[in-house]
């Protein structure tokens, strides 16, 4: 025998996901690199510096819409999580029922729904409510943030809690505890990464939102990435890249923490 | 009076679904309010009459519906189909499609390779995918703007060298939107893609290989069969949110360029017609729909072929 026979070799198949790979990362890159330049160019390379960092510190603008969008995705990921969380407990660990098809797919619709129809659905709703209410805060942007995040909590926090199994529950109502103390002291303690890796993933998503937020904001309720949309169409200096690159390091650090939570319930197994 | 133990647990079980409609009350309660229910309002925005100002005059009218198809010569009334809003439809599904096809050019082998890595290193190749899908796409689509607009990294490494004189029109052009939504979009095609992947049975293959079929026989006869839910899952999950798509096409198309998208917004912005934008964005929703149920058919039936 020459060679041995791999039978799950496919010619080109390797050096077309490593093509893949690094065409992912290169715009990623550039990006970050480029937001160290010293120039006014984010093509031409004139010198290490901080400058551009420092002056996306020092815009009023980016700082605010840059709160603003924390603010937002921390509320909405909390008000999102919770729902979440109780719904994947009423969804999950029981027989079918009437009603549970279409628990999943209302939880799940946000998902299906272009999000520029429901950007322009929400556009409509609200002009209405601002109009009847008088007030037009964060509100808006915070009850549709939370809205779309509920299906993206849902999902680690129910494939948590279907990686655990009753019997402990169970244990602690044969020990007289309530169904809340059997809550508080059992179910929640275990659901924890779950709820947690749910969150996240819903203040990402939040932070990461643009379109909705592009239809629903007020005037002057910019967050990062729409202030960052309105920029696009001017000269881009690479302040956008300073701007960028804090954002994703941002990103980075919540995705990588998810990524080890939601890997928690494999080795509780083994 | 008894009261027979099969009606006190058939009382638990009345008890018990209960507690769960109030638990996940919440959560339907917060989708439906602010994020499906207001889809209805859309239905009916699209059959009223256009505000002076935009929003809508509350009296019954198809002229949204009518304006989705025809235009009306503002001069002599004259009625002619609505070339515009064929041309963005058909370029939206153009360009959706592409960008799938391409997507399942390149992710296809990606999600093969990952799956034939070594179990413990799966994980790894597979977060490399994800941590692009989780960062902005705002983001992601200004990185690929960097990379081929005229002063950009390709552009001017290309003068450098010498091989062209003048700088090539990438950005604002049909290509740019196609590129930009593969970028952005690929992740959502490899993932599901993998899912399939992992799952197969490579004795199948072994056995392909004992009766002597070649790599492509086995590649096109065995494996592409057994993923093809994983396939046409993917390929919802790009052609979906591509034909909707509005960031990419805004950025990368410029403002000539349109998507469906854009031309919803322009309805809602400087239009100032929401009853044709409303009716735009129903269209849209047919379409995603017709797109859903074509993958439950087909997933259906190949799921049943593969344990058959």
């Amino acid at each position: 025998m020459a060679k041995s026979f791999s039978i799950k070799r496919q010619p080109g198949f390797a050096t077309i996901a490593m093509f893949c790979f690094f065409l992912l990362y290169l715009p990623i890159a550039t990006l970050v690199v480029y937001s160290f330049n010293s120039g006014m160019s984010i093509a031409t390379w004139e010198g290490f510096s901080l400058r551009w960092f420092e002056s996306a510190w020092n815009n009023q603008q980016v700082v605010e819409a840059s709160w603003r969008s924390l603010q937002i995705a921390a509320v909405a990921a909390v008000i999102a999580t919770a729902c979440a969380t109780l719904a994947a407990i009423a969804t999950t660990r029981t027989g079918p029922y009437r009603g549970l098809t279409f628990k999943y797919s209302v939880i799940n619709m946000p998902l299906l729904v272009p999000e520029i129809v429901t950007a322009v659905a929400l556009l409509i709703l609200f002009s209405r409510v601002k109009v009847w209410t008088g007030y037009s805060g964060l509100g808006y942007l915070i009850v549709a943030h939370a809205a779309f995040c509920v299906p993206f909590a849902y999902m680690p926090i129910r494939a948590r809690l279907e990686s655990m199994d009753l019997s402990l529950e169970k244990a602690a109502a044969d020990l007289y505890a309530s169904s809340f103390q059997t809550f508080r002291y059992v179910t929640l303690p275990l659901l924890w990464p779950g709820i947690l890796a749910g969150l996240m993933l819903a203040f990402v998503i939040s932070l990461d939102d643009v379109v909705i937020t592009e239809f629903v904001k007020s005037g002057g309720q910019d967050t990062l990435p729409t202030y960052m949309l309105g920029q696009l169409r001017r000269v881009v200096t690479p302040e956008m890249n300073a701007i960028s690159t804090v954002f994703l390091v941002l990103s980075l650090a919540i995705v990588t923490l998810f990524f080890f939570l939601s890997r928690t319930p494999q080795k509780d197994n083994e | 009076m008894t009261v027979s133990p099969q009606e006190v647990s058939e009382q638990r079980q009345k008890k018990e679904i209960r507690d769960r409609w109030f638990l996940s009350a919440p959560a339907l309660i917060l989708i439906v309010s602010a994020s499906v229910g207001p889809l209805v309002i859309v239905l009916l925005y699209s059959f009223l009459a256009p505000g002076n100002y935009g929003d809508v005059k509350w009296e019954f009218s198809t002229e949204g519906w009518f304006n989705v198809l025809f235009s009306r010569d503002i001069f002599d009334d004259t009625v002619s189909l609505a070339d515009a809003h064929f041309l963005i439809f058909w370029r939206s599904v153009k360009l959706a499609f592409a960008t799938t096809v391409f997507c399942l050019i390149f992710g296809f082998p990606t999600a093969y390779f990952i799956a034939t890595r070594a179990p413990h290193n799966r994980s790894l190749w597979l977060f490399l995918i994800t941590i692009p899908f989780w960062t902005n796409m705002l983001i992601r689509t200004f990185a690929i703007q960097e990379v081929i607009r005229s002063e950009g990294i390709i552009n001017t490494l290309l003068l450098k060298i010498g091989l062209i004189s003048a700088p090539i029109q990438m950005m604002f052009t049909d290509f740019a939107i196609m590129l930009g939504m593969t970028y952005v979009f690929l992740p959502l095609m490899v993932l599901p893609l993998y899912a399939s992947l992992e799952k197969l049975d490579f004795r199948l293959i072994e056995a392909g290989y004992d009766l002597y079929a070649s790599r492509f026989g086995v590649l096109w006869r065995i494996v592409i069969p057994l993923v093809k839910p994983g396939i046409i899952a993917g390929s919802i999950l790009v052609f979906v949110p591509a034909l909707s798509s509005y960031v990419v096409p805004r950025v990368l198309g410029g403002g000539k360029n349109l998507m469906v998208g854009n031309l919803i917004e322009l309805q809602f912005g400087q239009g100032r017609n929401w009853p044709l934008g409303a009716a735009l964005s129903v269209t849209l929703v047919i379409i995603v729909l017709f797109a859903m149920l074509y993958y439950v058919r087909n997933a259906s039936k190949s799921g049943g072929s593969a344990h058959g």
